[in-house]
């Protein structure tokens, strides 16, 4: 693949689509459409071209400036592609739920290619520095797409968003430049293969002296945590969620929260494994929280955008718990502890694509019953929507068991994995948040219930069923979760074989 | 996916089991193709349904003969298809199915009842305006039961397991518009999830223990003596092996799924679905499916039983089983509901087949599960048959005389509660029961499950006279042109109380037929089986026991005529017990103002929690900063001198040049930004170029 840039061209794509969209117009979301699926065919190109090994291939590698350690470091394994197909398919599905911008419809678009270009980018550098110029870019679209579409409230919604992950990153950057201060270097690979041996630490140690290392890791986990986000570095995102337009809230839960669990799989666990290892216990019961009040939580909300935000926290509460769990020193030899990190690893990536795919296509329905009844989405506004919109119904309720993780659809297997490895890892924290599969049913069947069952009031008579366009726009989404569901190994093909590599590498 | 098949050694390829999964598939994919069908096509959507279950059962009949054949030249027949469905790090998730006697029976079973179900619903939802879309759920959830029935691996059962509970839940909604249906289908749905997570959990466990979940895989199984072995000598909490622990946690899904105590309170309420339904699901297949289960994990229950002893495990199943029966047929006589009473009764019988399981083994408990299928199914779709011609009246106090009404129907409801109560020689109900009694009474561990047993036994007898008294006895007291159902409805009810009778012809001591063909013994035929004096003492018990409740209830409810409002003869003579049983003995107040509250309380004060502590906390740092400003400016205006304003006016001034380029438009700055990304990017290039 010498001389041919394709993760340079991935990131550039939607950049030059964003140009163009901002000087379209009216047309901007068809210039969106087509620069998301040529993005999206780009992305599926790259995740057929993984080495077959599971390690970092792709590489495109250019010096920068050398003396800061910067240096331009592309390259994906399994996880990275995995989530750049899962943005792809989040945007397009987004710019596809936006039918109505009509207020600057070539900004917004713009915005949300640009977007996607950061998605792009953070998913495939591999140094820090531009690692860091890309996530700081999601940032920026994500607040004026807040600050400019959203609801009634939305000015306090993305200040906070803003500010709240504007903290994060501030703690990272410091982190950051610790590490660079100590050992020179930015690069990813290069500080894992430090860390797996033990002298990342040493070096720190030695430059800012004892202790540093866990504070720094302490700041990184705590940069992740709110874009994750975990309990308790989460109350930005039921405002952010509930008060962005639906289809800004898609991209925000279904391609920017997997930023956070990227960061801790390709950052904080690689450098900072034996510090996490050691501060493991307070992590798992933040876990533990995240799945389980997470779930409690979205059972007071009366609002549907809250009630799935909530749920957003407790499924990758999962996603959590699968990766704090499997932080624990494994003695050589012992296959059944890596039998058990590697189930839980190849769950929580699985997971991360499902919660992805599935969150966004459950806000996606929000927005048609906004479009519905001009805004309207409490849970109580409506009743007995089977009668007047079958297919609505019948799909959305594909799509909330998807979310409850009935087996056969694509939310299961990744559970099933993530229990099945941190069970003999942690079993109380795998008992405990059991409850979260509990509460989560029950959330769900009561939105079913007052949505979709009961007598049809007045107001909802006329409900219309989604048309044709949109049926055909949703048929490959919940194609999808039929067939992760039924065929998980399509994607655990790609992910497992990483999922050993970076295993090899991380030293707890 | 790679895949590797598998057979036991003593048995060669058979291409019944490789094509056994077409069995549960084809009932699926009709389902499918109902979904896609427009609404009016209701021909064919039964004829689908109808169709592919009939080709199920013509595959299971070949796969039972099958079986048959091999066992009756000898050999214990178990042959497995296995494939990887998932490989995570260099284990593998594996799938599979089975085909023994257990599957054999179980799928001929399931296909058959549920091709009777399928045929009596044409009549039965004749008129529903969603027909189409009942046959959808029912093939679908015949699909997934069939899956339970063949599946080898625990993680494929569970599987098809959720699959069948999302249908029960669909099902019981099914008239969705009426509240109390919506929320009987939640409710459902939720108490059985009680239990499945802990089945999960158990699931996770034996999975991490063993390194499969394979039934049988060559002796690599964790039903096989190597995975027993393992998990017997590793200890768990409470002075229990893994073994035992991991068999309480599915024991527990066995309890949601069956009804058993404490989770039982979503079956009578699951009565809110189309009687067809209930027949199905909530009496002959899904309900039993938790018996099924302990069947099948079976292996792992007793693993560790010395010889004539028990487990804890089993131990569990037989104490929960027969107070469940107890319990639930107590309730099921103070009902009024002609559906309620049957769900009661079913709950009941649930616990027969668990101790059943519990004490006597595998052949005991599933007997009773096969002849109370076909029994229970013929009761409901009876019921159905009633409700149906006297206009959807469920109140048997508002029924009465319609065995002239409706001959047919009350000929085989006849039948069906003769099975049920166990009456002597000619139903199956009474071998099926027996055996249970027979193994509760040598019992080594206590003798109370007998004793318990035996009293439900009378209780059973007792509230089917009442209801049969009630509905069929006396003169009619609600809807005077009470009508026969079609012939669609009643021929179903005919071939159903065939097999209520003749199915005990396989089950009696004399020809053990079913049960040594479980056990994998050979059958032989012997009067004397019949004549040992234990058995035949058992067997006089339990004949005075079944016509002391028939004729308790005949003395009190046969062939009298109350008035609507006169109290139940019962009710009258004690009216405080009789109203703790009627209110079904509180157990549902008790979860509500327990679980419930505290599902709604713990709720709040998550949310409350966000709002005030963890929200409250950003809003004081905030408000720290905001503070921390405001000194600042008080400091800036009064403190500092005034000419440093002075300086600062020139500066601004100065200013102005850039304010322009910041002319606080969103699109002037992401113009900016692309520009300088390109820039970038073209110091990039140039830079690798040098």
């Amino acid at each position: 693949m010498s001389g041919f840039h394709v993760l340079t061209l991935l990131t550039v794509l939607p950049l030059a689509g964003a140009a163009i969209a901002l000087w379209s117009g009216k047309h901007a979301r068809g210039v969106a459409l087509i620069t998301t699926l040529s993005s999206l065919a780009l992305a599926l190109f790259v995740w057929t071209q993984l080495p077959a090994n599971g390690s970092i291939g792709l590489v495109e590698q250019a010096k920068w400036a050398p003396s800061l350690g910067i240096e331009y470091h592309l390259g994906v394994d399994g996880l990275g592609a995995l989530m750049l197909v899962l943005s792809a398919i989040v945007t397009l599905m987004s710019v596809d739920a936006a039918h109505r911008v009509h207020h600057q419809p070539g900004l917004y678009f713009g915005l949300v290619l640009a977007l996607e270009a950061g998605l792009f980018g953070s998913f495939t550098a591999l140094n820090f520095f531009h690692w860091f110029l890309f996530w700081e870019l999601c940032l920026i679209p994500a607040f004026f797409l807040i600050k400019l579409w959203g609801g009634a409230r939305r000015g306090p919604a993305a200040t906070q968003f803003f500010i709240y992950t504007m903290a994060g990153s501030a703690v990272l950057l410091v982190a950051f430049l610790a590490v660079f201060l100590s050992t020179g270097s930015m690069d990813f690979p290069h500080l894992t293969l430090l860390a797996s041996t033990g002298e990342l630490e040493q070096m720190v140690t030695a430059h800012l002296g004892p202790q540093v290392m866990l504070w720094l890791a302490i700041g990184v986990l705590a940069g992740f945590a709110v874009k994750v986000p975990m309990i308790p570095f989460h109350t930005w995102l039921p405002a952010a969620y509930a008060e962005a337009p639906s289809p800004v809230t898609m991209l925000l839960t279904g391609a920017m929260s997997k930023m956070g669990v990227y960061g801790l799989l390709r950052i904080a666990i690689p450098l900072f494994g034996a510090q996490i290892a050691q501060i493991r216990t307070p992590l798992l019961v933040l876990a533990v929280a995240t799945v389980v009040m997470g779930a409690w939580a979205a059972a007071a909300q009366k609002d549907l955008k809250r009630v799935f935000a909530y749920l957003s926290v407790n499924h990758l509460g999962y996603c959590l718990l699968g990766i704090f769990a499997l932080a624990v020193p494994v003695a050589v030899g012992d296959t059944g502890a890596l039998a058990s990190q590697a189930a839980a690893l190849n769950g929580v990536i699985l997971q991360m694509f499902n919660h992805g795919v599935t969150a966004a296509a459950l806000f996606w329905f929000v927005a048609m019953m906004q479009q519905r009844t001009g805004g309207h989405r409490g849970i109580d506004d409506f009743g007995g929507l089977r009668k007047p919109a079958p297919v609505l119904a019948g799909l959305m309720g594909i799509a909330l068991f998807s979310s409850l993780g009935l087996p056969g659809l694509n939310g299961f297997p990744g559970e099933f994995l993530i229990f099945r490895g941190v069970f003999p890892l942690a079993w109380v924290a795998a008992t405990v948040s059991i409850l979260g599969l509990l509460v989560t049913a029950a959330v769900i069947l009561t939105v079913i219930q007052k949505v979709f069952w009961g007598p049809v009031p007045e107001h909802c008579v006329g409900f219309p069923d989604l048309h044709h366009g949109e049926r055909l726009a949703l048929a490959p989404v919940i194609g999808l979760m039929f067939l992760v569901g039924l065929l998980p190994q399509l994607i655990v093909d790609s992910v497992n074989p990483t999922v050993q590599n970076l295993l090899a590498h991380w030293r707890f | 996916m790679q895949e590797t098949i598998s057979f036991t050694p003593q048995l060669a390829a058979s291409p019944i089991t490789g094509i056994l999964w077409l069995i549960p598939t084809v009932p699926i994919v009709a389902s499918g193709v109902i979904v896609l069908l427009k609404q009016p096509k209701r021909s064919t959507a039964a004829a689908l349904a109808i169709g592919s279950l009939g080709f199920s059962l013509l595959l299971a009949l070949v796969a039972f003969a099958h079986v048959v054949g091999a066992w009756m030249h000898g050999v214990a027949a178990r042959e497995t298809v296995n494939f990887t469905w998932i490989q995570v790090g260099t284990a593998h998730v594996d799938l599979g199915w089975v085909l023994d006697p257990l599957s054999a029976v179980m799928l001929v079973m399931v296909a058959l009842v549920g091709l009777l179900i399928f045929i009596y619903s044409i009549g039965y939802m004749a008129h529903d305006e969603n027909f189409t879309r009942f046959f959808c759920f029912m093939s679908l959830f015949a699909g997934a039961m069939l899956g339970v029935a063949i599946a080898n691996s625990l993680l494929l059962l569970f599987m098809c397991w959720e699959l069948v509970g999302l249908t029960s839940y669909l099902l019981i909604g099914f008239w969705y518009q009426k509240p109390a249906a919506a929320a009987a289908a939640k409710k459902a749905f939720l108490t059985t999830r009680v239990g499945d997570i802990f089945f999960l959990l158990g699931i996770v466990w034996l999975f991490a223990q063993t390194g499969t979940l394979l039934f049988y895989n060559n002796g690599g199984g964790s039903m096989e003596p190597l995975a027993l072995g393992g998990l017997l000598a590793q200890p768990a909490a409470l002075g229990l092996t893994a073994a035992g622990a991991i068999g309480l946690l599915i024991f527990a899904g066995a309890a949601g799924k069956s009804g058993q105590l404490p989770l039982h309170v979503w079956l009578p309420d699951a009565m809110e679905g189309p009687t067809p339904v209930s027949a199905l699901i909530h009496a002959a297949t899904m309900v039993a499916a938790g018996v099924y289960l302990i069947a099948r994990v079976y292996p792992l229950m007793a693993a560790g039983a010395l010889t004539g002893g028990t487990t804890p495990a089993l131990t569990v199943v037989t104490w929960v089983g027969a107070s469940t029966a107890v319990f639930a047929a107590l309730i099921a006589v103070a009902q009024n509901d002609i559906k309620r009473i049957l769900a009661y009764s079913t709950i009941s019988q649930l616990g027969y087949m668990m101790a059943g399981l519990g004490m006597g083994g595998v052949a005991v408990g599933m007997f009773h599960l096969i002849t109370h299928a076909f029994f229970k199914a013929l009761l409901f779709l009876g019921a159905g048959s009633v409700i149906h011609g006297c206009h959807e009246e469920q109140d048997v106090r508002r029924m009465g005389g319609l065995r002239a009404d409706m001959p047919l129907t009350f000929a085989t409801y006849a039948i069906g509660m003769l099975a049920l109560c166990g009456f002597p020689l000619l139903f199956s109900g009474f071998w099926s029961k027996d055996g249970i009694l027979e193994a509760a009474e040598h019992w080594s561990m206590a003798k109370g499950p007998f004793y318990m047993l035996v009293f439900g036994a009378l209780l059973t007898a007792f509230y089917m006279t009442r209801q049969v008294g009630y509905v069929f006895f006396g003169h009619n007291r609600g809807s005077k042109d009470a009508h026969e159902s079609p012939a669609v409805m009643t021929l179903p009810l005919v071939v159903l109380a065939f097999f209520a009778m003749a199915l005990g012809l396989i089950g009696t001591p004399a020809w053990p037929w079913f049960r040594a063909f479980l056990d994998g013994r050979a059958a032989g035929f012997d009067w004397h089986g019949l004549a040992e004096p234990g058995l035949l003492a058992l067997m006089g018990t339990s004949t005075v026991v079944v016509f002391l409740g028939l004729g308790l209830g005949w003395r009190l409810y046969g062939d009298r005529s109350p008035k609507p409002k006169e109290p139940d003869v019962l009710e009258a003579a004690a009216p405080l017990p009789w109203g703790w049983l009627r209110d079904r003995l509180y157990v549902d107040e008790l979860y509500g103002v327990t679980v419930i509250a505290f599902y709604g309380w713990w709720a709040r004060v998550a949310d409350w929690l966000d709002r005030r502590v963890w929200g409250g906390a950003v809003s004081g740092v905030a408000w720290a900063f905001g503070l921390w400003a405001q000194l600042n400016r008080f400091l800036d205006n009064n403190v500092v001198d005034g000419s440093f304003d002075k300086g600062c006016d020139e500066l601004a001034s100065g200013g102005g040049l850039l304010a322009r380029v910041q002319t606080g438009r969103v699109q002037t700055y992401l113009r900016l930004l692309a520009l300088a990304v390109l820039a970038l990017a073209l110091m990039l290039i140039w830079s690798s170029r040098a």
